[in-house]
């Protein structure tokens, strides 16, 4: 796709980082853990169809997400990224991939109508997914920590069991307001918080991060969950000088980059996104600050 | 030496590239990136005088050269439209179009006349959206419909000095009989240019399904697919109507835009090309370029059919 003509002039544009770069890191990222890059490459898609998915496993995580198994092979769907899943006569949302193996599985919270109906769906159940969409997590370094907040632990969890096959040390944060709400801990050392102290420490993630921060040094801190805590596990992170990426969404419509509903200011959650790097969205002025409903208004958080 | 540059009713455009209305133009920040990318002209989402959610989804299906789309014409409604739009105008550094969408003649009117309080460079009627209608229910469906909007918001820009130098296109559909003849009673109507063409309606079903993919069930069908229905609707549209044309529909590539500006266009909107495209308006400017420099074409309007 590149254009032989590379002229001066050109160079100005090259400036912006994004999403290049994060196209580029994605497809280290697809190298390094042992993906086909290839399948990465926008102009290789040829299509973003639902696939027809039937329910062969299903397990309520805790007493809000179900994890379900779909019979659908997605091998080269990454950390990070996500499918937009359907049911017919309900609306399409995406959901972060929470494992490839043996197939296609999903950690589906009731958060609403649409997802409480992916959720309840049962063994032999069909629903539809479209995908894998968005930018993957990307590795840095060799030492990783995951910080997940409720039922954003599912893709950290995906992440960790790739990054350990790949010799990476990886220890985990997850975060819960309370027991029932904690999802299963992942592979390697996990710590475990809730805010209301039935389980683990008593507190937010942070209660946890800090020292560990303190104590260790992490090359990178991968974090997803509620856009607030994202927002100050970055922050905390640029203190300690730690390099994180985290996963960012907004009310999502084509997820194909084309309709730019999931605009993050000029960020598009769907193409550019889900996973940005810390310091990247801290500049981000809309960044914890305030996301936007089904019409674009902007909602405070 | 190629010059890029072209001019839609007195607006300079340093390239004829525009980023479509609807496409990643939501928010000031999606407008600037677009220039910032390489646009020559940025064309925000139509917005309307209240907020409107859109459809639900699945709103968007995509196989091969063609997409479809029935987002609904969702948008947070024309008070918070005037802040981003300038936002735009202050800082994208090149023509910011305000596509406006009204469900109503007077709709249209006030919201035209509100988003001129921004000062974009251009007013775009969205006058022929495929999913908020049932078919055969456009403005543009008639040159009647069609030419009466025109005026009517025409009238309502000329009343105030302030918005009365702003230049007003309306944007039209694919699906009529005679699009020239519209676009000519446009014309006589005072509209300053002519946008062309809209999505076409169109279907899909799953059948593993068996239901139609879109939660709208019809939406509106873009990609590389609709290229040869849009030269045909502004080569038909150029024929009959002297104003300046952005024509666009599936262009995806250098030697697409030269045909758009060969069928009679004065500039040439980039849509579903950013999904097809790595950098859909840098690449696809540097063909052009390249076009013009192999065919020894010096300027943008040099590039017509062999008379």
């Amino acid at each position: 796709m590149k254009t032989s003509a590379k002229k001066t002039k050109e160079k100005k544009r090259e400036a912006r980082p994004e999403p290049r770069q994060m196209e580029n890191a994605a497809l280290e990222s697809a190298d390094a853990l042992g993906f086909d890059a290839s399948l990465l490459l926008r102009s290789s898609v040829s299509s973003s169809l639902p696939i027809r998915a039937k329910v062969v496993k299903k397990e309520e995580e805790n007493d809000l997400v179900s994890l379900l198994t779909l019979d659908v092979q997605m091998p080269n769907a990454m950390p990070g990224q996500f499918v937009m899943a359907w049911r017919p006569g309900m609306d399409e949302k995406p959901m972060s991939v929470a494992e490839v193996k043996p197939s296609l599985q999903l950690a589906i919270a009731r958060a609403g109508p649409c997802s409480e109906r992916l959720a309840d769906a049962k063994v032999g159940d069909t629903i539809y997914v479209r995908g894998p969409l968005g930018k993957p997590f990307w590795p840095v370094g060799r030492k990783w920590l995951m910080v997940g907040g409720g039922y954003g632990f599912a893709p950290l969890r995906y992440l960790a069991r790739v990054g350990m096959e790949n010799g990476i040390e990886v220890e985990s944060v997850c975060g819960a307001r309370n027991k029932g709400l904690l999802m299963r801990p992942g592979p390697g050392k996990n710590h475990v918080t809730t805010d209301d102290g039935s389980e683990g420490k008593k507190g937010n993630v942070m209660a946890v991060l800090q020292p560990l921060l303190s104590s260790q040094k992490f090359d990178c801190v991968y974090s997803c969950g509620p856009e607030r805590m994202m927002k100050a596990v970055a922050e905390v992170c640029k203190k300690h000088g730690v390099k994180s990426q985290l996963s960012v969404e907004r009310y999502m419509k084509c997820g194909i980059g084309v309709c730019g509903h999931c605009a993050m200011g000029g960020w598009l959650s769907c193409v550019d996104g889900p996973s940005i790097d810390g310091e990247e969205a801290l500049a981000n002025p809309a960044f914890g600050v305030y996301h936007t409903d089904r019409a674009g208004r902007k909602i405070k958080y | 030496m190629t010059d890029l540059s072209t001019t839609l009713a007195g607006v300079k455009l340093n390239n004829p590239l525009v980023l479509a209305s609807g496409v990643r133009g939501n928010n000031a920040g999606l407008l600037i990136r677009a220039a910032m990318e390489g646009a020559g002209a940025v064309t925000s989402k139509s917005c309307s005088l209240q907020p409107r959610e859109g459809h639900p989804n699945p709103t968007m299906m995509q196989k091969g050269d063609f997409m479809l789309n029935a987002i609904g014409l969702s948008n947070p409604g024309v008070e918070d439209e005037i802040g981003e739009i300038k936002e735009a105008v202050a800082h994208a550094g090149v023509p910011v179009i305000a596509s406006v969408y009204g469900g109503s003649a007077p709709d249209f009117e006030k919201t035209a006349e509100m988003i001129a309080q921004a000062k974009p460079a251009i007013i775009e009627l969205d006058a022929s959206c495929p999913n908020v209608h049932r078919e055969g229910e456009m403005f543009s469906s008639s040159a009647q419909s069609a030419s009466g909007l025109a005026r009517a918001v025409k009238t309502r820009l000329k009343a105030q000095a302030k918005t009365a130098s702003i230049p007003l296109f309306i944007k039209l559909a694919p699906n009529v009989p005679d699009i020239g003849q519209i676009a000519l009673e446009c014309q006589k109507a005072g509209a300053d240019g002519i946008t062309a063409i809209n999505t076409m309606p169109a279907m899909w079903i799953d059948v593993r399904a068996r239901k139609p993919v879109l939660a709208n069930q019809y939406g509106g069908l873009s990609g590389p697919a609709l290229l040869p229905i849009a030269l045909r609707c502004v080569h038909a549209i150029r024929k009959k109507c002297s104003l300046p044309i952005i024509g666009g529909g599936g262009v995806n590539s250098g030697e697409d835009a030269a045909a758009m500006l060969m069928a009679g266009a004065n500039a040439v909107s980039i849509g579903s090309a950013v999904y097809y495209r790595r950098n859909a308006f840098g690449e696809i400017r540097a063909e052009l370029q390249e076009f013009m420099q192999e065919e020894g074409f010096a300027r943008v309007s040099d590039i017509r059919l062999e008379e």
